[in-house]
């Protein structure tokens, strides 16, 4: 059975002539691992402080397990925050953090000490129970934020990029004990992040947002294979954009005249028209061939070593720059500066998208 | 080699520098080794004694100042306690209440008595008092009193309020805390070196008052600084030097906490 | 109020909000009670008769303000005439307060350079060191400063046993002393404000200016000095403002001759004039001129604000 945890109808936040969150819906499934996706300032942060209720909303409404929660201050929901920066208390140590939203719920001494001590464990800080936030490195302070939100057992835990202010390795690290927690635990999770990698390693689905806008939900298969707009191509991995003109859309198949002046069809985005669209092709399923038997045609302009893989620009007769991912081993042949070569590509590689 | 051109030194402003903390200092130190001065004179030096102390705690006017200082002291705790008070709301209001009708002239407000000269603020009390038939005493002092410190209390606790982010009490309001709690709990304890430092010069303040005081006082009534200016205006004899260096010391020893508290609390961050 | 607590469902984002009111409401009642009623009642107060002895008469009168510009003879019928007396006290008051806030930067604005441009603990020390004086009584530092330029005070003794002067030089009592003294108390207030901006200059302003052939002054004049401006306004402010009202520094420092408007009001009160509606309409003019002062410079700061 699936339940809605988070249920976001049309939610929309102005400040003042700013819209900073546009008309959003979207419904967050239980024991989800969910993630929203975006550039900076797109409105992913505040939809999420819409959710733990430090932003108002304008206009929509917000259901919690089918309760209205837009009206309510923050400290009348059953939902906790990890902190960007995570917040600990300067002044408490690690066991009263993470006790201080159970005291704040009414739980007695006994009972709110017990489930310190199951929540350090669980986050492995049981040995650092005395010490105080600065004493501790950011890895760990990044658990005790864990711990300290997880204490009162949220019905859903907000993640605000906690994982932004750690270094790389360790950053690496903490995702998969996240994911793990997550599914120890059976929390609904709202993860925050601008990082697409992150978002693709970790999440059951992503919400893509830009400007304030939905751009796309689903799983980080369907986001990265199958991009339903020109945003979520180009901001998910690299692409290549190729202007195409579509005589023809049907059964979800467009057929498009290439700039080359060939006829392709590919499978098209819901809501493509016809008419001037785009071909979005990702640069490792484009292939270079004899000019002959090609697609398109065109001149490499450019090398850029990239370690176990090369980038190879070729620059087409219309001046579209296409580039094409090659890997570096002896038996590949990678054209010098100046030669003429083809490019192909298969029709489950390119997907028209919407403008 | 080439010499360097270091572009934040100006030749002769070390001096000036050097200068300056001389004018500053010298009349101070002077009247600080005068006091020691075992003579009945205030022009020649008779070597080195402790009797002028002795006249003060145990001599014909020691009373007086006693009495003076008691007040002084009194008044200044209590002015320092309720200004200080009323500058932490108001810098709650100011930092952590977002906008309000009303915000920009409570801010004005609460600068206007630096803004109003003190011996307008005097006059105008004066005034006030005698019109209200209020019958000026320590209770006019200590009122005036809490209204010039209220700007003074104000500052180093909005500036330790400013560097504390909201984020804390917004994670003890996620964790279930009513906005009380998030005060009591998080920001008060956060705020404990501002609000000492902002006690600590209202405390100053009241306790260096002049104008204002001479003017509000009631008929008998003294606080330190108006029974110093009292005995002055007969001229400067030896014990004086020897009252100053003390409330001299006094204020010393309270900035100097004042500025330790005021490290302890950024080294801590 | 009632608005301020509808809206208090998390309204923005600040966690005490729809409170501000409330917590504004202490500052209200003492601020509005013990500062701005009284200086409207003295302002109703200076536009009252005077009693013979001291008191007053609620009766309207411009006694007061007449009696501070004109001057209409022994028994009051004469023709006007422009009164010099109060206006010549005032011209003083203000030169006095400009020669302390000239003295004040000439010497403020180095030593507050040179200590914004110490780094780290030496900073914060030379910063103690300035500050200190500034929170030692005012009293006391006027008195010390009148015994030490006495005729037979430490200065001239100094002076007369290394032979530079045979005779004490007289400061006592003169333009300069009160000069000397007002400078002396407000020299904190110059150099805290102009550290402050220095503190905020981005130095690289200087190497730009010296990589394009600068040398030191003009970059002094056309760099440093427009970005501190602020802080020098702010410091000749707090200089000037309080030198203009002070009564200590020319009461104990100056002599008959050196009499400035801090003087002339406390006479109307507790001295021998007992002019109450006098005192009162001297303290509004002066009100007046520190407002017109401090609403100038606000104007400067939201320029330079805007920028």
């Amino acid at each position: 059975m699936t339940d809605v945890a988070v249920d976001i109808s049309n939610v929309t936040k102005m400040y003042g002539s700013f819209t900073a969150l546009k008309d959003v819906s979207l419904a967050i499934q239980d024991n989800e691992f969910f993630t929203l996706l975006g550039p900076s300032g797109c409105g992913k942060t505040t939809l999420l402080r819409t959710i733990a209720g430090f932003e108002d909303i304008t206009k929509g409404a917000i259901r919690l397990y089918g309760d209205n929660i837009a009206d309510l201050p923050p400290n009348k929901r059953p939902v906790n925050t990890v902190f960007q920066q995570y917040a600990l208390f300067p002044h408490m140590n690690v066991t009263d953090n993470v006790k201080f939203g159970l005291l704040r719920l009414g739980q007695d001494e006994a009972t709110a000490s017990a489930r310190v001590g199951e929540v350090l464990e669980l986050v492995q800080l049981t040995q650092f129970a005395d010490r105080l936030p600065s004493q501790l490195s950011g890895g760990q302070q990044q658990r005790v934020a864990l711990a300290r939100a997880l204490a009162p057992n949220p019905k859903v835990l907000l993640l605000d990029e906690p994982l932004s202010a750690l270094d790389l390795k360790l950053r690496q690290a903490v995702r998969l004990e996240l994911q793990q927690i997550q599914h120890e635990t059976g929390i609904t999770f709202i993860f925050v992040t601008h990082d697409q990698e992150e978002a693709l390693t970790m999440s059951d689905r992503i919400a893509v947002i830009a400007d304030g806008r939905l751009q796309q939900v689903g799983s980080a298969r369907e986001i990265y294979e199958a991009p339903s707009n020109k945003f979520v191509a180009d901001f998910i991995g690299e692409t290549n954009l190729i202007d195409v003109t579509v005589t023809d859309i049907s059964n979800g198949n467009a057929t498009c005249t290439l700039p080359s002046g060939a006829t392709f069809t590919c499978p098209a985005a819901d809501g493509a028209q016809k008419g001037a669209g785009h071909l979005s092709v990702r640069p490792e399923r484009v292939a270079m061939t004899k000019p002959a038997k090609s697609l398109l045609q065109g001149k490499a302009s450019r090398q850029i070593y990239l370690g176990t893989d090369m980038h190879v620009e070729v620059t087409l007769d219309d001046q579209e720059v296409v580039t094409v991912r090659v890997q570096n081993s002896e038996t590949t042949h990678i054209p010098s500066i100046g030669e003429t070569v083809g490019l192909n590509f298969e029709a489950g590689a390119a997907r028209l998208l919407v403008d | 080699m080439a010499k360097k051109l270091d572009i934040r030194r100006f030749p002769g402003f070390l001096p000036v520098t050097y200068l300056c903390l001389f004018l500053l200092y010298a009349p101070l130190i002077i009247v600080m080794i005068y006091s020691f001065n075992d003579s009945n004179s205030i022009t020649n030096w008779g070597g080195l004694s402790l009797r002028w102390y002795v006249d003060v705690f145990w001599g014909v006017e020691s009373e007086k100042f006693k009495t003076a200082a008691m007040n002084s002291l009194l008044i200044a705790v209590a002015a320092a306690i309720t200004s200080t008070s009323i500058a932490t709301m108001a810098a709650t209001a100011m930092l952590r209440a977002g906008k309000f009708r009303g915000k920009s002239i409570g801010f004005a407000l609460i600068n206007l008595p630096l803004m109003v000269p003190e011996i307008v603020t005097a006059v105008a009390l004066l005034i006030f008092f005698s019109m209200i038939g209020f019958t000026t005493g320590y209770l006019t002092i200590l009122l005036a009193h809490i209204v010039f410190c209220i700007p003074f209390a104000y500052l180093p606790i909005a500036a330790r309020m400013q560097s504390i982010e909201e984020v804390y009490e917004q994670a003890a309001l996620d964790l279930y805390a009513s906005r009380l709690d998030a005060f009591r709990l998080i920001l008060l304890p956060l705020m404990t070196p501002g609000i000492i430092s902002g006690f600590l010069l209202a405390f100053i303040i009241s306790l260096d008052d002049f104008i204002i005081t001479n003017f509000v006082k009631g008929a008998g009534i003294e606080t330190l600084p108006t029974a110093i200016f009292g005995a002055v205006k007969q001229g400067i004899k030896p014990n004086i030097m020897a009252i100053s260096t003390l409330l001299l010391l006094v204020s010393v020893v309270f900035v100097t906490l004042s500025y330790l508290v005021g490290r302890m609390g950024q080294n801590k961050k | 109020m009632a608005g301020a607590l509808t809206t208090s469902k998390a309204s923005n984002n600040s966690t005490y909000a729809g409170l501000g009111n409330l917590l504004m409401l202490p500052s209200w009642l003492v601020i509005g009670f013990f500062l701005v009623l009284p200086v409207g009642m003295m302002l109703i107060y200076s536009f009252l008769t005077k009693e013979f002895r001291g008191g007053i008469i609620w009766e309207f009168s411009l006694a007061a303000y007449d009696q501070f510009f004109f001057d209409r003879g022994l028994f009051g019928d004469d023709p006007a005439r422009i009164e010099w007396t109060y206006i010549k006290i005032f011209w003083r008051s203000i030169w006095q307060a400009g020669v302390a806030t000239f003295f004040c930067l000439l010497i403020g604005f180095p030593t507050a350079w040179f200590i914004a441009t110490r780094t780290g603990n030496s900073r914060s020390i030379w910063l103690f060191l300035i500050t200190i004086p500034y929170w030692v009584n005012l009293l006391i530092r006027t008195i010390s400063m009148k015994f030490l330029i006495r005729d037979t005070g430490p200065l001239n003794e100094f002076l007369i046993s290394t032979g530079i002067i045979s005779d004490p030089i007289h400061i006592i009592n003169t333009n300069f002393a009160v000069q000397l003294g007002l400078f002396y108390s407000y020299l904190p207030f110059m150099v805290l404000p102009i550290y402050a901006s220095v503190e905020r200059y981005n130095f690289a302003l200087s190497e730009a200016a010296a990589d394009l052939y600068a040398s030191r002054i003009t970059t002094l004049r056309q760099i440093i000095l427009p970005t501190v401006k602020p802080g020098i306004i702010a410091g000749c402010i707090l200089v000037f403002v309080p030198s203009l009202g002070a009564f200590l520094a020319p009461d104990l420092l100056g002599g008959a001759k050196t009499f400035m408007i801090g003087s002339l009001i406390e006479e109307q009160f507790k001295g021998n004039a007992g002019n109450w509606p006098f005192g009162a309409a001297v303290s509004m003019i002066l009100l007046s001129m520190v407002l017109i002062v401090l609403t100038y410079y606000a104007r400067q700061q939201s320029k330079s604000g805007e920028r």
